[in-house]
């Protein structure tokens, strides 16, 4: 029984979580940005698997992997943008929107899939990101495992968290940013441009699922499969929330879920005599259980889905 | 020297006109109050000259230069600080980050907290404006809270400060405080103008009147040159008895009685702790409490809107306290909740539907589980006659009706089904003074009908000329409990502030 322990939970099981949390946390922070902004972004699941798709274009034509990440984003951005003009400018419902810009893409991408590829399977292989070792780090005992031949994507993730953490908590521009989420009245009499955070944040988480779709395609394997997000938004969105809209929190709740994921996957491998359906079912039980606890006592943005009254009228 | 003067100012919304060519002109290092009533115009007037809305028509003129005023960071940057009627502060921040939030001292790119703090305190320290910069916003009070938002104003070096009904949400003993800040800020040279609709306090702090009635300038006059009838008349438009006369109780049998109601309430910990008092046949009970101090849970208590209490409560003898809201209505419960629009009435429904809310499902409203709307219309109609509700017809939206027509309704559905106690809570608030008048006329007129009235409320005055007796409540007891006439209004309000000797007056309430 030990062995078998020893065999499922050990630093390699970890780093397999690391890297499967890496797409979950960098659209778990956008979800924290924009929803600290008081925007909703059921999105997520849509702007990754845009991400996802755009990395494997960029680099199928340039067969530069960096160039598909750069366009990974500038996708997720546009597309974060389209959804911002309907939700700030148009007062769109945020959820509608929301699923309305996860069809689209879904949509969107099966069908370029079928015209560039005439497939609608999977892409051809792609130029992916090569793997990398950090000189020092790499050698240091038992936390090695995460800095050899690692996706550097994975590391610029880390980078990200921390980054995002400081701009929420400690720069002018993270308090405007909760200040809206929470009184965008308030902000607008202090004379902050609500409207200019709410694009900004809507944008940037964009930007960050678009990120974590990059990761998909060109980090963890070198193609685009059909609906290769496969909930995984929903997941961050998940972690966002578990995390109380705090891109640590979500990172943390990200590394939960994906360490759950990396059991799953052990214990399949295991042939234990239990249906691996059942098996299957671990990360997202999981998600439900832990959800429920942390909505019960989580805290959203005040203003949270509700469309700003700032400015005349 | 005028610092501020507006000139021929217009706003409409829709087809209603909030502003209609009102001149105004502030002078600097003045108090000014600008008096009206609720609708007059007055938020909308200063929210022009704040940049939150824009004007039809008309100019604004600071120190002499006109100006355009697009938004609130332009106000700012003119001088103008805005206190809002709804407090404008975030409540998970700290005082200090809602005082510093869009204009943050900075080192390198980060916020520097403590210079924020620092600049703070000294402001605090200037102004004698006590507040702890550290606390949490939502952990204040709501005086706290209201120093915070000066704090703001002044970090943003505010020179014409504006405050609206800042006094709505302040104890009597804050009221106090407000005042003698407002009086230093002043005295440093600072130009205060006091948007209200009372008129004692137009009478304490304000050096000039400006008085605004149904979106016209009525005057501007010294108040020293003024008295409360001149300016309630010119307010109103009509002369207007500011106090109601009432005849003596005819008080007949117990109609209900509290026996030591006690209620926790998880969420923030407010609770009721033995409750008890009775209300006869034939008079006014009042509440007197600064809001939060239970004055909700008892509201809530008695009508059924929550039921898990300890105590118990009877009505007419029988004991209620497990019965639910419709059993306790028809058994002869009326009720005028506190917040109207949330429990009073559905804002997007039409009158003759929120008419009859609660009997909706009831002969002669509804036949066989359909509504006869030949029935419902009749009904709205002598309602809206009866009770002198101003509207285009039984069809108007709830919501499109001002704050007192909006109450005559709830008070016509009320009344309509000739209950026998009244649980009554803030029934004036945010009503004009005509609306009130009449609304206090129609409690008297219950009592001397021999019902029951519990009023609960934060008007002092209302509560006096009012009620037969008070209790007084304090973080959920009662403090003190008698006959109106043993209370006068300064000891009303030490008590009510957990201050001044409680106990028992003369005069029995159990
Ligand atoms: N944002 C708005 N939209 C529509 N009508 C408004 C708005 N603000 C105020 N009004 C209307 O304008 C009139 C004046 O309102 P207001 O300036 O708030 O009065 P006061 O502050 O004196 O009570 C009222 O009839 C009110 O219903
Ligand atoms: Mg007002």
């Amino acid at each position: 029984m030990n062995e078998l322990l020893a065999l499922i939970f050990n630093l390699n099981t970890l780093a397999a979580a690391l890297r499967m949390a890496t797409p979950l946390a960098l659209a778990a922070m956008g979800g924290a940005f924009s929803e600290r902004a008081g925007i909703i972004n059921l999105g997520l699941e849509g702007l990754i698997l845009t991400g996802a798709f755009a990395g494997v274009l960029g680099s199928y034509y340039s067969s530069l992997p960096w160039l598909g990440v750069l366009l990974a984003m500038i996708a997720g951005g546009g597309f974060a943008a389209l959804f911002a003009l309907f939700t700030i400018r148009f007062k769109a419902d945020q959820v509608v929107a929301g699923v309305g810009l996860n069809m689209l893409a879904l949509g969107l991408t099966t069908w370029l899939m079928q015209v560039l590829w005439g497939s609608r399977g999977s892409s051809p292989n792609v130029n992916g990101l090569p793997e990398i070792t950090i000189p020092l780090l790499g050698r240091l005992p038992f936390v090695k495992v995460f800095f050899i031949e690692q996706s550097p994507l994975v590391l610029i993730m880390l980078v990200v968290i921390i980054a995002g953490w400081y701009l929420l908590f400690k720069t002018p521009l993270g308090l405007r940013i909760r200040m809206t989420g929470d009184h965008p009245t308030a902000a607008d009499t202090v004379g902050i441009n609500v409207r200019a955070i709410q694009y900004f944040c809507v944008i940037f988480s964009g930007v960050l699922a678009g990120l974590g779709g990059a990761y998909l395609s060109l980090g963890h394997l070198n193609w685009f499969s059909v609906n290769m997000s496969a909930g995984r938004g929903y997941m961050a969105l998940a972690a966002n929330i578990f995390g109380q809209w705090n891109p640590l929190g979500g990172f943390a709740a990200s590394l939960l879920f994906s360490f759950t994921d990396a059991v799953q996957m052990r214990l399949q491998g295991l042939n234990l005599s239990i249906a691996n359906e059942l098996i299957q079912m671990l990360p997202y039980l999981l998600t439900i259980v832990v959800l429920a606890g942390a909505v019960l006592r989580s805290r959203p943005p005040e203003a949270l889905g509700k469309q700003n009254q700032g400015g005349d009228e | 020297m005028n610092v501020v003067e507006l000139k021929n100012i217009s706003k409409s919304f829709g087809n209603s006109l909030a502003n209609d060519s009102i001149d105004l002109a502030v002078k600097r290092g003045e108090i000014h109050c600008l008096l009206g009533e609720n609708g007059a115009g007055k938020t909308t007037l200063m929210k022009i000259l704040f940049g939150l809305y824009s004007q039809d028509q008309g100019s604004i003129l600071i120190n002499g230069a006109e100006v355009e005023i697009k938004s609130p960071r332009q106000a700012i940057e003119l001088g103008l600080g805005m206190i809002h009627q709804h407090f404008m502060l975030v409540g998970r921040l700290t005082v200090t980050e809602n005082i510093i939030a869009g204009r943050e001292p900075r080192r390198g790119i980060l916020i520097d907290y403590a210079e924020g703090m620092r600049q703070v305190k000294e402001l605090t320290a200037t102004y004698q404006l006590s507040v702890n910069p550290g606390a949490r916003v939502e952990d204040i009070s709501i005086g706290e809270q209201q120093r915070v938002e000066i704090l703001k104003a002044l970090y943003r070096q505010a020179e014409i400060l504006i405050l609206d009904e800042p006094t709505a949400v302040l104890t009597p003993q804050e009221t106090g405080e407000l005042f003698a800040v407002l009086k230093k800020l002043k005295e440093s040279g600072k130009t205060i103008i006091f948007i209200t609709h009372k008129l004692k306090e137009t009478m304490a702090i304000s050096d000039r009147v400006t008085i605004l009635r149904d979106g016209k300038k009525v005057a501007t006059i010294a108040t020293s040159a003024t008295s409360p009838t001149e300016l309630a008349r010119l307010m109103v438009g009509r002369e207007v008895i500011l106090r109601v006369k009432k005849a003596a109780a005819m008080v007949g049998k117990t109609v209900l009685q509290a026996d030591h109601l006690t209620y926790y309430h998880k969420k923030n910990n407010r609770q009721l702790e033995q409750l008890s008092f009775v209300i006869k046949a034939g008079e006014i009970l009042g509440v007197a409490g600064v809001e939060g101090n239970g004055q909700q849970e008892l509201e809530e208590l008695i009508t059924g809107l929550s039921r898990n209490s300890q105590g118990k409560i009877f009505f007419k003898g029988k004991d209620i306290s497990s019965w639910s809201i419709r059993e306790r209505r028809y058994a002869g419960i009326g009720h005028i909740p506190s917040d109207r629009l949330k429990r009073g009435l559905i804002p997007d429904f039409n009158l003759e539907k929120n008419l009859i809310l609660g009997s909706e499902w009831q002969q002669p409203y509804a036949r066989k589980g359909f509504l006869d709307y030949k029935v419902i219309r009749e009904n709205s109609k002598v309602i809206i006659e009866r009770f002198r509700i101003k509207t285009s017809g039984s069809q108007a939206l709830v919501q499109d009706l001002s704050g007192g027509n909006q109450q005559k309704v709830i008070i016509g559905r009320e009344l309509r089904r000739e209950p026998e106690l009244i649980v009554a809570a803030q029934p004036t608030r945010g009503v004009d003074v005509g609306a009130i008048e009449y609304i206090h006329k129609l409690l008297l007129k219950m009592r001397e009908e021999g019902k029951g009235v519990l009023l609960i409320s934060a008007e002092l005055d209302e509560l006096l000329s009012l009620s037969d007796r008070l209790i007084v409540l304090y973080e959920g007891r009662i403090v003190a409990s008698g006959n109106t006439v043993d209370f006068t209004e300064a000891e009303l309000g030490l008590l009510m502030a957990g201050q001044g000797r409680g106990g028992v007056k003369n005069g029995p309430t159990e």
